[in-house]
């Protein structure tokens, strides 16, 4: 967990973060809603999604995952994320923490934190969120089997392609 | 000049390493360094289509001039989450 203490003692995480350490969805929700707080209104709800390794892919048994990640370039997607976020749903406070390294069926590789001052707001951004790592975080997927290994090839990385965007932006508010 | 070119993931794996330096002329644009790698790494020219670049840890197109010392990123398709 990327961490640092403060001169009062409490222990902030960083809201961005690209990590081999297991995620700790806990603290990153401490870290939005003390954020929210600190910026003045606060959250009136406050949405979490867990990215988590699957059994199965395809009809193959996985045996287990390995991420890498482009780490300077993802924490600017994700900053960029947050400003999208920013203008469609403002006052959002949101968090991202993607895992590297070998992951076991069952851990999870992605957490989002999106605390809002309404619910609507946070389940919206917390959907966008992910949408929009999927479509552009510089992060790939390593899979193995009993049989053999693949890689995942998801989307070509375009932060400025409109029409992604929006394609994210209508799923997160479906 | 020189730049260091970065490979990732299944460009990697084909290529056989994930960072050289590489030297290109001024004037040079990405898709000169791009040109330059698939050139070293033959196995690397069918992604063409399909990867994404970034110039010093930001996403530029094909078209974006570098200068000398640059640290340039060609991506395969990203499957994060």
């Amino acid at each position: 967990m990327v961490q640092w203490p403060n001169v009062a003692g409490y222990t902030h995480v960083m809201r961005f973060a690209i990590t081999p350490g297991v995620l700790a969805l806990d603290a990153l929700v401490r870290e939005v809603e003390g954020d929210a707080q600190r910026r003045g209104e606060g959250c009136g709800g406050l949405c979490t999604f867990l990215g988590v390794v699957r059994a199965t892919h395809k009809g193959r048994r996985v045996r287990y995952l390995e991420y890498e990640a482009f780490e300077p370039l993802a924490m600017n997607v994700f900053r960029q994320i947050e400003a999208e976020i920013a203008r469609e749903w403002p006052g959002t406070v949101l968090a991202i923490h993607h895992r590297v390294g070998r992951l076991e069926i069952g851990e999870a590789s992605v957490a989002i934190v999106a605390g809002a001052a309404h619910r609507a707001g946070g389940f919206q951004a917390c959907r966008y969120a992910i949408e929009r790592v999927k479509q552009v975080a510089p992060v790939w997927k390593h899979e193995f089997f009993d049989d053999g290994d693949a890689w995942v090839e998801g989307a070509v990385a375009d932060p400025h392609d409109e029409l992604a965007r929006q394609e994210a932006r209508k799923r997160a508010c479906a | 000049m020189r730049v260091t070119v970065r490979v990732f993931a299944q460009l990697r794996d084909v290529a056989g390493l994930g960072v050289w330096e590489a030297d290109v002329t001024p004037g040079a644009l990405v898709r000169d360094v791009w040109r330059d790698a698939t050139a070293r790494h033959p196995g690397i020219a069918p992604f063409e289509n399909a990867i994404s670049c970034a110039v010093n840890a930001s996403f530029a197109r094909m078209t974006q001039p570098i200068a000398d010392g640059d640290d340039i990123a060609f991506l395969p398709p990203v499957s994060g989450g």
